[in-house]
């Protein structure tokens, strides 16, 4: 079912991404946790950035995070902070350098890197359980990680 | 590092007045209105960020917890009965049932076996989970099939040999030989897997209480294994539960059976040293 539901969305993305210009995960630099400079040269979308929050197979962010702009989903955890007015705190440098990988904000956490390839202790083929395949693609691509950045910016105060 | 994030999640937390944890309910159980259950308990001394260990029961809601509570509603009360009659049908080469060498009877014969285990056995050489023993009995001792690890055949066995059991304090032992698998799984139990880089303790030990999506997550204790999940309507046996944790960080899993779930085993059974055993239970 999972599956079903991405795939339309996967398709549109990769067509997207075969234009745009993207930075791949091994060549990305954090500032302080912070990357500065977009993954992709096309603009991200809020639109599809809720998707992606929402959605078991791609980030999945609500599992942790409280988020009342996304009530339309439910069962929201509280492993994570809440997220609202995340986009009042926290510039879209701090925000995409978080979801690529948290590890470089905030040392040690339980928060997943959504961008990012290598250098994992037994990766799986995503859920089934089976060992990756060579070329691990990250959690979320390029665009999807600038997607999710531009929802982010959206929470805000009022 | 643990500490350091868990501090930064307490502090959060306090920031947004939501309560961290523990947050286990106060109930009580007590099966049948007369086997009373241990759900909390001082951890034992080995445990080094937890002071109170509790059952997963506690982390359930009330309907799950009364089904537990009466073996009249426990559906995993069905695996026993079936498990009793298997325990006395005799199989193999060697024309033997369980009951031709531990009695009619499992009650007496069986009674604070599970408590103690997995358990070195001095003359394999080797830690036993409970699974192994019963196969280890079938092969060399009926000369019949072994049964698959996960089974529902060995899970209803395994099922019927925990119930005499039940309400005793789970006390495996850690330390002479069992001690080198045993540090084996610890090591396990911290390590964070899969493309998540999630440790059991990640989620078992620092967020405890708090939910993950729909579920509200318990301490990971297997005092009350084999469990009768509401979600797969059946029997889940130990190994399979580990499975499928793993799986969901999105790693490679282990298999049941393999010598890291034997020593993951032994170590998450050491760290509800204190609890009582009651199995079957019941969880969603
Ligand atoms: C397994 C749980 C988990 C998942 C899944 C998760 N996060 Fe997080 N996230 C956390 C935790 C825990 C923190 C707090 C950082 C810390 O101190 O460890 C955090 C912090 C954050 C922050 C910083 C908040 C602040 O106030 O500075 C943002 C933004 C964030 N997460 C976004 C996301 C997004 C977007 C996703 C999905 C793509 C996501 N998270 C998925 C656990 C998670
Ligand atoms: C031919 C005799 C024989 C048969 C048949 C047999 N067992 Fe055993 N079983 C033994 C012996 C001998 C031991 C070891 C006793 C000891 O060292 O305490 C044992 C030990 C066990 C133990 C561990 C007890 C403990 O205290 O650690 C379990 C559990 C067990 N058997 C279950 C079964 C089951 C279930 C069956 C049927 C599928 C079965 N056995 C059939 C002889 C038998
Ligand atoms: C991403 C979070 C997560 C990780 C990592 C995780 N689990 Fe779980 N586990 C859960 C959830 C959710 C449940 C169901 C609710 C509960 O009992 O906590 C669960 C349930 C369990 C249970 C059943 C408890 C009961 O009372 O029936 C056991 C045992 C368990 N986990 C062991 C483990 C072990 C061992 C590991 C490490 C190999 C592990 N888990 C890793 C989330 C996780």
């Amino acid at each position: 079912m999972r599956i079903t539901v991405l795939i339309p969305s996967a398709l549109a993305l990769c067509a997207t991404a075969a234009v745009a210009e993207t930075v791949l995960p091994a060549n990305i630099e954090f500032n302080e946790g912070a990357i500065e400079t977009p993954l992709t040269d096309a603009p991200g979308d809020p639109a599809r950035g809720r998707e992606i929050m929402t959605s078991r197979g791609k980030g999945n962010c609500i599992a942790c995070h409280d988020v009342a702009a996304l009530k339309d989903a439910p069962f929201h955890g509280e492993v994570g902070p809440p997220l609202d007015f995340v986009g009042e705190y926290r510039s879209a440098a701090e925000l995409r350098g978080i979801v690529a990988n948290a590890k470089q904000t905030f040392e040690g956490t339980v928060m997943p890197a959504f961008y990012k390839t290598t250098g994992f202790i037994r990766p799986g083929d995503a859920y089934t359980g089976k060992a990756a395949p060579a070329d691990l693609p990250p959690i979320l691509s390029a665009q999807e990680i600038e997607d999710v950045v531009a929802f982010l910016q959206t929470l805000k105060e009022g | 590092m643990k500490y350091k994030s868990m501090t930064a999640i307490a502090v959060t937390f306090a920031a947004f007045g939501t309560a961290a944890f523990p947050d286990a309910d106060d109930n009580q159980l007590v099966i049948n209105g007369e086997t009373e259950i241990v759900t909390e308990a001082a951890a034992p001394d080995h445990m080094e960020n937890i002071d109170t260990i509790y059952s997963g029961w506690r982390f359930r809601s009330e309907e799950t917890q009364a089904l537990e509570a009466d073996d009249f509603d426990n559906p995993g009360m069905i695996a026993v009965d079936q498990a009793m009659d298997r325990w006395a049908t005799v199989e193999g080469d060697k024309n033997k049932s369980c009951a031709s060498c531990h009695g009619d009877d499992p009650a007496e014969s069986m009674a604070g076996v599970r408590a103690v285990y997995p358990k070195w056995n001095d003359d394999a050489g080797e830690v036993r989970t409970l699974a192994m023993q019963i196969n280890d009995c079938r092969e060399n001792q009926m000369g019949a099939e072994p049964y698959g690890y996960t089974s529902a055949k060995m899970t209803a066995m395994e099922a019927l040999i925990s119930v005499q059991s039940r309400g005793l304090p789970v006390n495996v032992a850690i330390d002479g030989p069992a001690r080198e698998t045993w540090e084996k799984g610890k090591e396990i139990y911290y390590t964070r897997y899969g493309q998540l880089e999630l440790s059991c303790a990640n989620c078992h030990e620092e967020n405890y209480g708090n939910h993950i999506r729909a579920d509200h997550l318990s301490q990971g204790q297997i005092n009350g294994f084999p469990t009768y999940r509401l979600k797969n309507t059946k029997l889940n046996q130990v190994q399979a539960r580990f499975k499928g944790c793993i799986r969901d960080t999105r790693a490679e899993t282990f298999s049941p059976g393999s010598p890291e779930f034997i020593a993951l085993e032994l170590y998450v059974a050491s760290r509800g040293n204190g609890l009582s055993v009651s199995a079957p239970s019941v969880r969603n």
